[in-house]
């Protein structure tokens, strides 16, 4: 992974840990140990507000930032994507395996006993 | 008016073809050939039916299908083929509906792919972006990603510079040590080979035509296949019997759920999963040497017949 990319994972958690919105200041004093210049955090946060997973709104001089959504939304956003689910199978990710209705799946199963039954 | 026949001769018979390859047994024991035959024949329909259209349509020329269209080109701006085909009344206007309908395909095909491959390349694009966030590694999986879900889910994400494999936690609760290792050697497979770029054409023609059934299931017939490939690759470095389980644990581990719509795709008398699974449990014969050699040599030879066809001037 990147330098920056690593970073901007670091920064992520620091919001997702957060439950409200937080300066850059802040978010670089929670990274106190990284020891980061300011303009440094806010490269990151601007990166990040660049791909859509930080909104950020003004507060008086500051902007104060926050996820987009939580982690878990992202997690499921990724997984409904892998299962093409997303109404567009479109190999843009190849699935070891598509989801699949449950008819299929009961099928699966049980082969799966058989085959496991042949082999003891 | 010759190359016009000829070539669509040419495009009836890739249509046939595919049809016939579609129903054939022999691309599971091929894969690779099949696949290549595949392309070979989607291209050479296209090229034909554009070709058959433009031979056709700029036969007043003399000049075949390339010469004419060359010659159209020159001809563009002073608009003197659009009143002398206009002046000849009915057949005239055939002739002009032609070159228009060959016009049009070849731009909606080219257009399909450029859109596809930008649409791909943005999914894509967050996707890393997400996983970079979001995803962890672990011990059991070197070089993979792992997200933490309890569905199962194993996948690569291809790309020039940061291609990546991913496994769902689910996916590495339900698979064994020697499991894992051979879906992720079916994952790196893909990723090696680019069996991404070679969907590519396939799955444009099915954005661009979502609501024709031959393209779907030809692009379902091509997606099996390049799973095939991709199981073949891994059993070279795990055992056949390790793949075949890995796969039923998957599907057993299922079914997510399927939304409304998405299931008139996976009706099929015998699901992907399940061929795949079967071939490997009772592996036929390889397709031999000089069969392969024949089909790609006859894929090869079609495409320099309407390489010909296109500068005939007849």
């Amino acid at each position: 992974m990147t330098r920056l990319g690593e970073l901007e994972r670091a920064v992520m958690d620091v919001l997702w840990a957060k439950n409200e919105p937080m300066t850059v200041r802040e978010v670089g004093k929670a990274l106190a140990e990284r020891d980061l210049a300011h303009t440094t955090v806010m490269t990151v946060l601007d990166r990040l507000a660049k791909k859509k997973v930080v909104t950020r709104a003004r507060e008086g001089r500051a902007w104060r930032y926050r996820p987009a959504a939580s982690r878990e939304a992202y997690v499921s956003e990724l997984m409904f994507d892998a299962l093409g689910q997303t109404g567009d199978r479109d190999a843009a990710l190849a699935a070891f395996v598509q989801s699949m209705d449950g008819k299929e799946a009961e099928a699966l199963r049980r082969a799966l006993a058989e085959t496991e039954q042949s082999r003891n | 008016m010759v190359s016009a026949a000829l070539l669509s001769l040419v495009a009836v018979g890739c249509l046939l073809a595919m049809e016939a390859l579609h129903r054939a047994a022999w691309p599971e024991r091929g894969p690779y050939t099949a696949v290549v035959t595949w392309q070979a024949l989607g291209l050479a329909w296209g090229v034909s039916t554009i070709g058959a259209l433009l031979a056709y349509g700029l036969s007043s020329y003399e000049l075949g299908a390339l010469g004419g269209l060359l010659a159209l080109a020159r001809d563009a701006v002073t608009g003197e083929l659009l009143s002398a085909e206009l002046a000849q009344g009915a057949e005239g206007v055939s002739h002009i509906a032609a070159v228009a309908l060959a016009l049009a395909l070849a731009l909606v095909l080219f257009y399909g792919l450029v859109s596809s491959f930008v649409h791909v390349m943005r999914v894509r694009r967050r996707h890393h972006d997400l996983i970079e966030l979001v995803a962890s590694e672990h011990p059991d999986v070197p070089g993979a990603r792992v997200l933490d879900h309890p569905a199962a889910a194993a996948y690569c994400l291809p790309g020039v510079l940061r291609s990546q494999v991913v496994i769902s936690a689910g996916a590495m609760e339900v698979l064994d040590h020697r499991e894992l290792a051979a879906v992720l050697a079916h994952e790196r497979a893909h990723l090696r080979q680019r069996h991404d770029l070679v969907l590519l054409p396939f799955s444009s023609l099915k954005r661009a035509f979502p609501h024709v059934r031959l393209i779907r299931s030809y692009y379902e017939s091509v997606a099996l296949l390049i799973e095939m490939c991709a199981d073949d690759q891994a059993q070279r470095r795990s055992s056949r019997r390790e793949l075949a389980t890995a796969l039923l644990r998957f599907g057993a581990a299922g079914p997510a759920p399927v939304p409304a719509g998405a299931m008139a795709a996976l009706e099929q008398p015998q699901s992907g999963v399940m061929r795949r699974v079967d071939r490997l449990l009772h592996p036929g014969k390889e397709l031999p040497y000089h069969a392969g050699a024949v089909i790609m040599g006859s894929s090869a030879f079609l495409l320099a017949a309407i390489t010909c066809l296109w500068h005939l001037p007849l």
